[in-house]
């Protein structure tokens, strides 16, 4: 049976990470094309071709297609539908926007968030907030599905796949890009860090979030948060750890002023090791973390941070 | 314009979530039930909009059972001026997938011809995050998921999204479909007075049928299991 990958495609670049979890996925289900769409994809469609396990690579370039813009992108995937009966993305911000829209045209269901595949068309999800995981069978006769890639192991590299460019319908003229806010960090991303250091309200103001940060950069680890810290205005909200936020299943949490609310603990329960710093011992988020340590973060923070020198 | 609001009756998002035993679902009965949050945030900006002279009429729609009458009576009381129930479902355990929510949404849609749609990103109970996208799909209409900013020039809008490197900025051509996110606004109290005279506002109530929408399910629920508990300490 064959399967659709649509690439991760930032700036003309593959996003390698969420990609080659999604095709860990996608493998799963069948013969993989990946499907790399955007303004510059050529070089992102290389980069795929070499994962293992892709069978072939589909190029799409077109204005229309950058930045994602949900009616080109979705248009042009269910234009190729016919010949797949999997169409599968990584769950990224972008995919969650463009694949619903994609489902809807073809008349079929979304499946979002999977977080497991038991065969071709019975798959594993978490609903309210990861309380409860939910095993769906779709009678549709194609799937759409987004995956959860912080449950999945990246697919390795050592593939030879034929690359192919497939013609971009016209541009519905819907919508325009007018500008993207990214910071610029060197840091790992925050969805693939093997280590994630977050803050969240106990921090107490943006100047005190470098406390997190040189913690975080002294163990080469992503920078994270709690909502509330993000709506503070202490950290940009593509921080924001949870269940509308990221979801992060690193080797080693951090939770520093964080009191472990359930759409908090959504994003982060998975996570190998959980470490949590806070002052209140009731804190919930001990309950889950297997190092606790109560004390104030003003002096364990940067106790801590001079002891890693 | 008018603005269409579709509001969705969820479990309340500080009520911890049972699963039942037998794997058949989550358990709702004689549950805190509450407006999505998410909605709340698309209620308040509609009436933002009327309140700033750019809209003149708030609907809010629900679909599933009739018990999504008070979440109705919710978002008239913050300020919607009418509101449409769509009857789909009988048990309170049922749930209407994205797929047709938005075919009914459309049907809605088709006779009071709103210039603007504002839904919540995702229902905090399934976490699909679709029917706005799903809906926009079958109007043919632009859209613009997880809006932490709007704003309505003429025959276009502006509208700055959370997206996972940042926020990106993109504009829209109306009618448009846009899915908030929570820091949109910060959603109104309503307020006694504004309760007792949502009693008397117009409530709308239509069956899944009248639209000639088919409700059957595409996923089927195989089984719902409390997921692996993890072990504090080590
Ligand atoms: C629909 C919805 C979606 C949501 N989605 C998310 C989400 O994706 N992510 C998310 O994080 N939240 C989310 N939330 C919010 C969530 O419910 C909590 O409000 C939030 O996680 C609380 O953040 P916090 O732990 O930083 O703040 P608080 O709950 O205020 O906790 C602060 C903690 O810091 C500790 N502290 C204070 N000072 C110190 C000190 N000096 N030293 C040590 N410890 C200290 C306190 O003891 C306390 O435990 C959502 C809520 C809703 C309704
Ligand atoms: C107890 C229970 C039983 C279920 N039973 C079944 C079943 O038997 N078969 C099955 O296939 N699936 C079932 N489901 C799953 C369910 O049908 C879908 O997974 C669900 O509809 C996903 O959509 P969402 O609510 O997450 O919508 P989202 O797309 O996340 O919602 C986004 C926005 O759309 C709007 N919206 C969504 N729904 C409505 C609505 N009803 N009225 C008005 N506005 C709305 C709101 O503005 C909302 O913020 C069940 C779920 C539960 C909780």
């Amino acid at each position: 049976m064959a399967v659709l990958l649509i690439a991760e495609v930032t700036n003309g670049e593959l996003a390698m990470d969420a990609t080659a979890k999604a095709l860990t996925a996608a493998k799963a289900l069948g013969d993989v094309t990946v499907l790399a769409a955007g303004a510059h994809a050529a070089s992102a469609g290389e980069a795929a071709a070499k994962l293992d396990g892709v069978a072939k690579v589909l190029v799409a370039e077109d204005a229309s297609l950058g930045h994602r813009l949900a009616e080109a992108t979705a248009a042009l995937i269910a234009g190729l539908a016919d010949d797949y009966e999997h169409i599968v993305a990584p769950a990224t911000t972008d995919a969650k926007n463009v694949m619903p829209r994609v489902a809807a045209l073809l008349d079929v269901m979304v499946i979002s968030d999977v977080s497991g595949v038991v065969d071709g068309s019975t798959f594993e999800r978490p609903i309210y907030a990861g309380n409860a995981v939910q095993t769906v069978k779709s009678s549709d006769a194609k799937k759409v599905v987004t995956i959860r890639t912080s449950t999945f192991d990246a697919a390795g590299e050592g593939g030879a796949a034929s690359v192919d460019t497939v013609p971009v319908g016209d541009n519905p003229g819907l919508s325009e890009w007018v500008e993207d806010k990214v910071a610029e960090s060197d840091r790992p991303e925050l969805t693939s860090a093997g280590v994630v250091v977050s803050g969240g309200r106990g921090v107490g103001s943006e100047e005190d979030f470098h406390l997190i940060e040189k913690l975080a950069d002294k163990l080469g680890a992503a920078v994270g948060a709690s909502r509330a810290a993000v709506d503070s205005g202490y950290a940009p909200n593509d921080w924001q750890v949870g269940q509308t936020g990221k979801v992060v299943a690193p080797d080693l949490y951090i939770a520093v002023g964080i009191s472990g609310a359930i759409q908090h603990l959504a994003g982060m329960k998975d996570s190998k090791v959980i470490v949590a710093i806070n002052k209140d011992e009731e804190a919930p988020i001990f309950q889950v973390a297997d190092y606790g340590l109560v004390a104030d973060l003003f002096t364990a923070v940067p106790e801590l941070t001079e002891k890693l020198d | 314009m008018k603005v269409l609001v579709p509001v969705k009756r969820v479990i309340d998002y500080n009520v911890k979530v049972r699963v039942k035993a037998d794997g058949s679902g989550v358990d709702l009965a004689n549950v805190k039930m509450s407006m999505n949050p998410f909605d709340e945030i698309a209620v308040e900006e509609a009436i933002r909009l009327k309140e700033a002279g750019k809209a003149e009429e708030v609907i809010a729609v629900s679909i599933g059972v009739k018990q999504a009458q008070e979440t109705l009576r919710t978002a008239l009381a913050m300020g919607a001026d009418r509101a449409i129930l769509v009857v789909a479902a009988d048990d309170v355990h049922t749930d209407i997938e994205p797929l047709a929510v938005a075919k009914i949404l459309k049907a809605v849609i088709d006779e009071e011809q709103p210039g603007l749609v504002l839904c919540g990103k995702q229902a905090i109970d399934n976490d699909m995050n679709a029917t706005g996208q799903m809906l926009s799909a079958l109007l043919g209409w632009s859209q613009a998921t997880f809006a932490s900013k709007l704003d309505i020039e003429g025959d276009h809008a502006l509208v700055t999204r959370e997206v996972d490197g940042g926020l990106q900025t993109i504009k829209v051509k109306m009618p448009t479909i846009v899915s908030v996110d929570l820091r949109l606004n910060e959603p109104r109290y309503a307020s006694l007075p504004n309760i007792m005279k949502a009693k008397k506002k117009p409530l709308d109530e239509k069956t899944a049928a009248d639209y000639g929408v088919d409700v059957t399910p595409r996923l089927e629920i195989v089984k719902t299991e409390e997921p692996p508990a993890r072990a504090a300490g080590i």
